[in-house]
């Protein structure tokens, strides 16, 4: 302990103290993904669970004589990571809530605005990292799948593809986390995501196909939907307007909401 | 140092915290003393903008809190022990504090053996501390960047006695290098062991305060009377009014004097004292009792 004696005046001179850069706080929420079981196991889960499908895609190719291609172990690791990316997103907002460490983390950083930015930046990084492993398995699982079956990998996947699942998964991580800002619960937010994404899409589907004007409206509101012609990169002039609007809808709009509660919200 | 003018919160009907001021100094440990629910904990975390007052002004060292750059290098904070990751090791919840702060990691360190947790104990995740490792936990991130204030929430909640010791020292030594402390407790004698100025508050509003000599001061006599008619006949005689405490009498004159009019009258004393404290104890205890719960026991009892 330093025997520093301190001033005896009754000022706190804050002159010399920079505010804590936002990269600092980028790296505090990084490190908080990953240093407690629940995070860590879930980025170990999330690694593994899509190294299996893909061996699982390899085994069942090979077995059939499928012609898989670069393309096709791309498409099937999105599943997963679509799944398990948006828990992610969900458990890095909730998480402070659930074990109270927003009572700590607030009073480190009382901008909270700048701790959800960090946040949020986090999760970009997450998303990154997530394409780049998606990538390289995708790459390995595609040379394995040449060398068991005997002949050469089949590449060619373009550059809009590869952004078409970075974005994806992307914007499956900020739907978690604008879940987990505008419930700050992660229970609650990890099922409406899965009724989000697994019971919604198969509601408007019927109601696509039972109401004329409900199937021409769809894909504005629909944002699962909208993202489709994202993950094979054939995405037009109008779906980008649709999913624009459909990103205003699930994400801005909720966002907006979950931070003006989250700002405003007494932690105790 | 740290300085409350007329702040207030209500919740709906409720109002947690009344118009409270006060101020800690540099220098000084001020013990804010109350029964459960009185305020204390709604006031701590008004100074550290956790929660917006309705009215008033919470200051530390001339500025708002939200106003101090990366607060934690100046301001130590510690309002709830248990408020911590479960699943993160003791020493990774000081790393993360350290990395926030921009420390470097040898602080924690440091700061484990300042608090006395062993590198052991360090490696074992949260939810397997008990309420005094946490403590010692929460007062490790509180120091952790030598702050020149300190504002901590029962701390000495879940500290066995040889702990509540060592927290005094800690604390002591820190006062005395000229650093200012806040600590809360319901817990009279826990503050008269480690403070030297007192604010009192009993629901939401400020009772008493001012330095411990002052609210400890000899406030009359206590004395207790083999006969305690005799006694209460012999005073009346002399002129001292005098009340009924425990199994003797309280007056407000001197132990002299009360002397003096027992042996005039010839009543043999069993006891004669000043009534230390008594005072404040007595608040205390009128703040407590005032709960519900309290009348709720005695309607039950009698």
């Amino acid at each position: 302990m330093t025997a520093t004696t301190f001033a005896p005046d009754d000022t706190l001179d804050i002159s010399q103290t920079p505010r804590t850069p936002m990269s600092r706080l980028v790296r505090v929420e990084l490190r908080k993904m990953w240093d407690t079981r629940a995070g860590l196991w879930l980025l170990i889960a999330i690694g593994a669970i899509t190294a299996l499908v893909l061996l699982i895609q390899i085994w069942v190719g090979a077995a059939q004589d499928l012609h898989l291609t670069f393309h096709s172990f791309l498409t099937s690791m999105s599943i997963p990571m679509g799944i398990l990316l948006p828990v992610l997103g969900i458990m890095s907002v909730t998480s402070e809530w659930g074990q109270r460490t927003a009572l700590v983390t607030f009073t480190l950083e009382p901008h909270r605005s700048r701790t959800i930015m960090a946040k949020l930046a986090c999760s970009v990084l997450l998303a990154t990292g997530a394409v780049v492993l998606g990538l390289l398995l995708g790459l390995l699982g595609n040379l394995l799948f040449a060398a068991v079956n005997g002949g050469a990998p089949v590449w060619g996947v373009p550059v809009t593809e590869v952004l078409g699942f970075f974005l994806l998964q992307l914007l499956g991580l900020l739907t978690g986390f604008t879940f987990g800002m505008v419930l700050i619960n992660t229970a609650a937010a990890i099922v409406l995501y899965f009724v989000y994404s697994f019971v919604l899409p198969g509601l408007f589907e019927w109601g696509a196909q039972t109401i004329g004007w409900f199937h021409d409206a769809r894909p504005w509101f629909d944002f699962n939907f909208a993202q489709a012609p994202l993950a094979d990169a054939s995405m037009t002039g109008k779906d980008w307007a649709h999913l624009a609007v459909g990103g205003l809808i699930w994400l801005v709009v909720p966002l907006a909401v979950g931070l003006r509660r989250v700002l405003r919200a007494e932690v105790k | 140092m740290i300085k409350l003018e007329g702040v207030t919160k209500s919740y709906g009907g409720f109002t947690a915290v009344d118009d409270v001021s006060f101020t800690a100094q540099p220098g000084r440990v001020t013990g804010f003393l109350g029964p459960n629910g009185a305020g204390k904990s709604t006031s701590m975390r008004i100074m550290v903008g956790l929660t917006h007052p309705d009215r008033g002004s919470a200051t530390i060292g001339g500025h708002k809190y939200v106003d101090i750059p990366n607060p934690g290098r100046h301001v130590g904070v510690l309002l709830d022990a248990s408020a911590q990751h479960a699943g993160r090791t003791g020493r990774e919840v000081l790393a993360v504090t350290a990395l926030t702060m921009g420390l470097p990691d040898s602080r924690v360190d440091e700061m484990l053996e300042l608090v006395g947790l062993t590198e052991t104990e360090s490696k074992r995740r949260v939810r397997n501390y008990s309420l005094g490792m946490r403590q010692r936990l929460g007062i490790a991130s509180a120091f952790m960047a030598d702050p020149s204030v300190l504002i901590l929430d029962e701390p000495a909640n879940g500290l066995d006695p040889a702990g509540i010791h060592w927290m005094r020292g800690l604390l002591r030594s820190y006062a005395e290098r000229g650093g200012t402390v806040l600590l809360s407790s319901h817990l009279l004698h826990e503050v008269e062991m480690i403070a030297d100025d007192m604010v009192l508050i009993g629901r939401g509003r400020i009772v008493a305060q001012g330095t411990k000599a002052e609210l400890l001061q000899t406030q009359g006599t206590f004395v207790r009377a083999e006969h305690p008619q005799k006694l209460a006949a012999a005073l009346a005689e002399a002129g001292i009014t005098a009340a009924a405490s425990g199994d003797g009498l309280r007056t407000e004159s001197e132990p002299v004097e009360v002397g003096r009019a027992a042996a005039a009258a010839g009543v043999v004393l069993a006891e004669l004292r000043p009534a230390e404290g008594a005072g404040l104890e007595e608040l205390f205890l009128q703040l407590t009792a005032d709960d519900a719960r309290e009348d709720i026991n005695q309607g039950a009892l009698s």
